[in-house]
C-alpha cells in the first residue's frame, strides 16, 4: 500500500501543478506587440528602456500587420496584446470591427491638435510618419534605378525583386508605373477593372519577386544579394546604411506615405497602463529621441525642433522626398482590404 | 442587422422589397454604425459579392446623416447596389445561422438567388487547384518514398541483423530528428548559393542541365516547388521505410531458395515470390505518408513559395491573415474528411494496433 | 558482403547496384543532419563552403541570448510536463485496452490514435475554439493539455506493443500466491513495461519538444518555445543562431534515440523476444 499513496501522492502534486491559477504571464506587465526588427529596436531603445527605468515591465511581441489575429483575440476574449502599433488600414479596420478601444485624448492629457493626422481615427494616436520606398544595394549596382518605372524593368535591370506579401502599395505602385497618375490611383483601384489591371502589371515581373513578410527581411534580401532592389520600409534601409554600413540607396520615387500608430486592444485588461506608456511614448523629447535609432518623422509637431539636423534630410517628410510621394488611403484599404487581400493571395497560390 | 432580417423574413425575393425594409435596414446600419458592427457585416456580405463590404460601410457612414425619409429614396441614393434583388437575397442568406455557403465557396462553387450551385468566377476560382496540388504533392512524395525506400528495406532485412542495426540507426536517427530542425537544415542547405547549388555545381549537375537547356545559370532552389518536395520526401522517407522493412523482416528466405531451386530466374521469382509478400508493408508505409503529408504545413511555408502552399497553408492564411474563420473551419473540415477516409482505409487494410514507432 | 559465388553476371550487377543505390539513399538521409552541423560552427554569417573560419559565436548567442534561453526553458518545462501527464494517461489507456472484455476495442483504439494522424492545423483550430470558452489561451496549463492530446497516442502503442507480448499468467501468479492487483500491478505488471513506457515517454517528450503549429495557435505572445523561436526566425530573418539551435537539438534527439534503442534491446532481453 505504501507505493500507492505514493503515487497518489504524485498524482496530487501533478495536479496542483495545472491548478496554479491561470498564468505565468499575470502580473503588472504591459505587452506591446509591434513590427519587430530595427522598428521594434528604435521603440526599445527610445521608449520601452526608459520606461521599464521608471519602474515599469514591457513585454515585446511581433506581429506584421494581422487584425485578424487582433480581432480573433477580442472575441475569444483572450487578449494578451495591450498596445498594438498600427499602420492605418489595420487601425481603421480593426476600429470599424471593433477590435481597438475608442481613444479619450483627454485621458492621455496630450493636445490632440499637435498630432500630425490625428483627426483621421478614432482608436489611435499617431507616432510616426514612414513611407514605403525601395532600395538597391550600389555595390553590385553602379547605375541603379532612379524611378518607380524600373521597379517593374525587367529588361534594363534583370534580377528578382523584394516586395511585401500584401496588396498593399504594390497594387498603387503597379498602377502608377503602368502610367495612371498618382493622384487618381484610388479611383482607379476602386473599380474591378482598375484592380484587373494592376494585377496584369505585378504579372509581368511576378516570376521574379521574392516576398517578404516580415520588415526586416526587406534590407536582409538585399545584403544576402538574393534581390537586386526590394521595397522597404524607409527607416529599415536607413538603419541599414546608418548602424550596419550597408552600401544602400533608398529610391525616394513614389514613396507612399503612411502613419504608424498606437492602438489599445479593446476589452484589454491593462487599460490604464496602456494609457500611461502612450502618454509617456507621445511626449516631444520622446520622440524626437526615436529619429536617433530609425529615420522616422514624428508625428507629434513639438518634436520637430528637438531632431537632429543631420537626421532630418533622411526622414521621409524631408522636402527632396516628398516631391513625388503620394499618401496610401486608409478608408480605402480598411473598406476593400480584406477582398483584396484574399484576390492576392488567390492571385499569389496560381 | 435585427429589424431588416425581420422585416425580409416573408419576402419572396422577386423584386426589390419596399420601404418598410428599407427604414428598417437604415435604423440597422445607424445602430450598427453606433456599436461599430457595420463593417463586420459588410464583411460577412461581402464574401458573397465581393465589394459588398465598402457598400455597406460607406452606406452606413452617411445613413447617420439623413434624419427623415423616405428611406428607400435616401438608401438607393447613396448607393444603387441597395436596388438589386441579390443583394437583398444575399442578405437573406447570410441571416440563416446555418450556411453552406463556405464549404460551396472552398470548393469554388456559390450559391445563385436562384438556388442552383453553380462555379464561381475565374479570378476567385483557387481551391479546387489548391486540393488538386495538396493530393498532387503528396502522391509524389509517397511514391519517391517508396522508389527510395523499398531497396533500402530489402537490403536492411537481408543483411545480417548486426550490420542492419547499424545501417538502421542511419534511418533512425533522422526520424528521431525534429521535424522543424530538418525543415531548417533543408531551408539553409538550399538558399541561393548555399551547399545544394554548391554541390550541383561540384559534381556537374549545373553544367550538365544548362546544356541540356532545362536551366540557365545557376540554380535557384529555394522557396520552389522542387525544395518542398525535396524536403517533404526527406521527412517523409523513414515513415514509409520501417513499415516495408518490419513486413520484409519476417520473410522467409527458404520461400526465395525454393523459387530459386525450382527454376525460376532471380528477377522472375522475385517479382512472383518474393514481391507480393511485401505489399501489406507497401500499403502501411504508402497511406501512412500520404495521410501525413496531406497535412503538411511547415515545410512547404519554410521551404516552399507561395504556389507550393497546401490545404493547410491556406486555413493558416484565411485563420490568421484574412480572418475569414468560416472559410478556416470549411477547409479544415475538407482537409479532415480526407484523412478519415484515408484513416479508416488504413485502419481496415493494416489495422491499427500493428502501427510501429522506431 | 560480396554476391554469392553460384550469382550470374546479372545478379552480380543488381548485387552492387543495389549496394550502391542504398548507399545513395541512405547518404541523402543522414547528409542534411551532418551538414547543418559545422555551418554552426561558420565564423560568418554564410551558410556555404568551404568557411573562411571556425568560431562558437553562434553557440554563445544562443546560449546567452535571453530570447534563446527563456525560448530553451520554457520547451523544457512544457516538454516535461507534458511527457509526466502523456505517460500516465497513455499507459493508464493502454492497460484498459489490452484486457480481453473491453467492447468497441478497435473504435477506441483507433480515437486514441488519431491526434497523431489527423492535421494538426485542424486539432489546432479546435483548441484555439475550445480554449478561447475555457479562458485558457495562452496558458501555460492549456499548452501541456494540448501538447498532451498530441503525445498521448505515441504511449498507448507503445505500451500497447509492450503489452502484447506480455505473458498474463505471471499476474495470476502473482494473484495466487496472495498479492493484491495493486502489489502485482507495481511488483510484476509495471517493470515489465517500464521499457515501453520509457520509450513511450521519450517520444512524448520529443513530440512537444518539436511542436510548432499548436503553439502558434493557442501560445499567447511571451509563450515563445524553442520551436516557435525557431519557425519564426527562418520565416523572417535566418541568423546562424539557427544553425546552433538545429544542432543542439540534433544532439538531443541523438541521445534520446539511443537511450531508447538500448531499452528496446534490454526488453526484449528480459521478455526472452527474439
Amino acid at each position: 500500500m505504501k507505493h500507492v499513496t505514493k503515487f497518489m501522492a504524485a498524482a496530487a502534486l501533478g495536479a496542483s501543478m495545472f491548478a496554479i491559477a491561470p498564468v505565468a504571464s499575470a502580473g503588472d506587465e504591459l505587452t506591446i506587440v509591434s513590427w519587430g526588427g530595427a522598428y521594434s529596436e528604435s521603440q526599445r531603445k527610445a521608449f520601452y528602456e526608459p520606461y521599464n527605468a521608471a519602474g515599469n515591465k514591457v513585454t515585446e511581441a511581433e506581429y506584421n500587420g494581422e487584425v485578424a489575429k487582433i480581432k480573433a483575440m477580442v472575441e475569444a476574449n483572450a487578449v494578451t496584446w495591450d498596445v498594438i502599433d498600427v499602420d492605418t488600414p489595420t487601425g481603421l479596420q480593426g476600429c470599424a470591427e471593433g477590435a481597438l478601444e475608442t481613444i479619450d485624448w483627454a485621458k492621455l492629457g496630450l493636445d490632440k491638435s499637435k498630432f500630425i493626422g490625428a483627426e483621421l481615427m478614432d482608436c489611435a494616436i499617431p507616432n510616426i510618419v514612414y513611407g514605403t520606398v525601395f532600395g538597391y544595394d550600389t555595390s553590385k549596382l553602379a547605375e541603379g534605378p532612379t524611378s518607380l518605372i524600373d521597379l517593374f524593368d525587367m529588361a534594363k535591370f534583370p534580377g528578382k525583386r523584394g516586395l511585401w506579401k500584401n496588396p498593399q502599395v504594390n497594387l498603387e505602385w503597379a498602377l502608377i508605373a503602368d502610367g495612371v497618375p498618382s493622384a487618381d490611383v484610388y479611383k482607379v483601384l476602386g473599380t474591378p477593372e482598375g484592380v484587373d489591371r494592376a494585377f496584369k502589371k505585378l504579372d509581368t515581373i511576378k516570376k521574379d519577386i521574392v516576398w517578404w513578410e516580415a520588415g526586416a527581411q526587406a534590407p536582409q534580401l538585399l545584403a544576402d544579394g538574393q534581390v537586386v532592389m526590394t521595397s522597404a520600409w524607409n527607416g529599415r534601409l536607413q538603419t541599414a546604411i546608418d548602424a550596419d554600413g550597408k552600401p544602400f540607396k533608398i529610391v525616394w520615387d513614389n514613396q507612399a506615405l503612411d502613419w504608424d500608430w498606437w492602438a489599445i486592444t479593446k476589452n484589454t485588461p491593462k487599460l490604464e497602463e496602456a494609457y500611461r506608456f502612450i502618454a509617456f511614448a507621445s511626449q516631444p523629447e520622446m520622440m524626437a529621441n526615436q529619429t536617433k535609432f530609425i529615420a522616422y518623422g514624428p508625428s507629434n509637431k513639438d518634436a520637430v525642433p528637438n531632431i537632429d539636423p543631420k537626421t532630418l534630410p533622411n526622414l521621409p517628410t524631408a522636402p527632396d522626398n516628398l516631391k513625388t510621394a503620394w499618401q496610401l488611403d486608409p478608408q480605402f484599404w480598411a473598406d476593400n482590404g480584406d477582398q483584396l487581400k484574399e484576390r492576392f493571395n488567390a492571385w499569389l497560390a496560381q | 442587422m435585427p429589424l431588416t432580417v425581420a422585416m425580409i423574413a416573408d419576402w419572396d425575393g422577386k423584386d426589390v422589397p419596399g420601404e418598410e425594409a428599407f427604414a428598417a435596414l437604415a435604423a440597422d446600419l445607424k445602430a450598427a454604425q453606433k456599436t461599430r458592427q457595420a463593417a463586420l457585416i459588410g464583411k460577412r456580405l461581402n464574401y458573397e459579392i465581393p465589394t459588398l463590404k465598402s457598400k455597406v460601410t460607406v452606406t452606413a457612414r452617411k445613413i447617420e446623416k439623413v434624419e427623415t425619409g423616405p428611406w428607400k429614396e435616401a438608401v438607393i441614393a447613396i448607393d444603387p447596389v441597395w436596388n438589386q434583388v441579390e443583394t437583398w437575397a444575399t442578405i437573406k442568406r447570410a441571416s440563416s445561422a446555418y450556411t453552406p455557403f463556405y464549404l460551396l465557396s472552398v470548393l469554388d462553387l456559390k450559391q445563385e438567388t436562384s438556388g442552383s450551385i453553380v462555379q464561381v468566377e475565374d479570378n476567385r476560382k483557387i481551391y479546387r487547384g489548391i486540393l488538386w496540388r495538396t493530393l498532387g504533392i503528396s502522391f509524389l512524395v509517397t511514391l519517391l518514398t517508396l522508389v527510395l525506400g523499398y531497396p533500402v528495406a530489402y537490403m536492411l532485412a537481408t543483411l545480417p541483423t548486426r550490420s542492419a542495426n547499424i545501417l538502421l540507426i542511419l534511418v533512425l536517427l533522422p526520424f528521431w530528428t525534429s521535424l522543424l530542425v530538418r525543415t531548417t537544415a533543408w531551408s539553409i542547405l538550399l538558399q541561393d548559393g548555399g551547399v545544394v547549388t554548391q554541390l550541383m555545381h561540384v559534381t556537374g549537375i549545373t553544367w550538365l542541365l544548362n546544356l541540356v537547356g532545362v536551366l540557365d545559370g545557376e540554380p535557384s532552389l529555394y522557396k520552389t516547388r522542387f525544395s518542398t518536395v525535396l524536403a517533404m520526401t526527406h521527412i517523409q522517407l523513414p515513415f514509409t521505410l520501417l513499415p516495408i522493412y518490419s513486413v520484409m523482416k519476417t520473410i522467409s528466405p527458404s520461400y526465395m531458395r525454393a523459387a530459386r531451386s525450382l527454376g525460376a530466374k532471380p528477377a522472375y521469382a522475385y517479382w512472383k515470390v518474393y514481391m507480393p509478400q511485401t505489399l501489406p508493408g507497401v500499403a502501411a508505409g504508402c497511406l501512412l505518408t500520404f495521410i501525413l503529408c496531406l497535412g503538411y504545413y511547415i515545410t512547404p511555408a519554410l521551404v516552399g513559395g507561395p504556389t507550393d502552399n497546401m490545404i493547410a497553408g491556406f486555413i493558416d492564411s484565411a485563420m490568421n491573415s484574412e480572418g475569414n474563420w468560416g472559410r478556416a473551419s470549411a477547409l479544415g473540415v475538407v482537409l479532415l474528411a480526407a484523412t478519415l477516409i484515408l484513416y479508416y482505409v488504413y485502419n481496415k487494410l493494416v489495422g491499427i494496433d500493428k502501427m510501429k514507432l522506431g | 558482403m560480396a554476391a554469392p559465388p553460384y550469382a550470374t553476371r546479372s545478379e552480380v550487377v543488381a548485387h552492387y547496384g543495389l549496394r550502391v543505390y542504398v548507399g545513395l539513399v541512405l547518404l541523402f538521409l543522414i547528409a542534411p543532419i551532418l551538414a547543418i552541423m559545422p555551418l554552426s560552427f561558420n565564423s560568418e554569417t554564410f551558410f556555404s563552403y568551404p568557411m573562411p573560419g571556425y568560431s562558437l559565436r553562434w553557440y554563445d548567442d544562443f546560449f546567452t541570448n535571453n530570447r534563446w534561453q527563456s525560448a530553451l526553458r520554457l520547451s523544457l518545462v512544457l516538454a516535461f510536463l507534458t511527457t509526466l501527464l502523456s505517460t500516465t494517461l497513455g499507459t493508464l489507456a493502454a492497460l484498459g485496452l489490452v484486457r480481453g472484455n473491453l467492447p468497441w476495442r478497435a473504435t477506441i483504439m483507433a480515437v486514441l490514435i488519431s491526434p497523431m494522424v489527423v492535421p494538426i492545423i485542424i486539432s489546432a483550430i479546435g483548441m484555439f475554439f475550445f480554449y478561447a470558452k475555457l479562458n485558457m489561451l495562452g496558458t501555460l496549463p492549456g499548452l501541456v493539455l494540448a501538447h498532451t492530446a498530441l503525445a498521448t497516442p505515441f504511449v498507448v502503442i507503445t505500451v500497447t506493443a509492450t503489452l502484447s507480448s506480455f505473458d498474463k499468467t505471471l499476474m495470476r501468479a502473482g494473484e495466487s500466491l496472495g498479492a493484491s492487483p495493486t502489489w502485482v500491478f507495481f511488483k510484476v505488471v509495471l517493470p515489465l513495461i517500464l521499457p515501453g513506457m520509457i520509450s513511450g515517454a521519450l517520444f512524448a517528450f520529443v513530440t512537444s519538444f518539436d511542436e510548432v503549429i499548436a503553439v502558434l495557435f493557442i501560445a499567447g505572445p511571451e509563450q515563445r518555445t524553442l520551436p516557435r523561436q525557431m519557425f519564426s526566425g527562418i520565416r523572417e530573418l535566418i541568423s546562424p543562431t539557427i544553425t546552433a539551435a538545429a544542432s543542439v537539438l540534433i544532439v538531443i534527439s541523438t541521445l534520446l534515440l539511443v537511450a531508447v534503442e538500448l531499452l528496446r534491446r534490454r526488453s526484449e532481453r528480459l521478455r526472452g523476444v527474439r
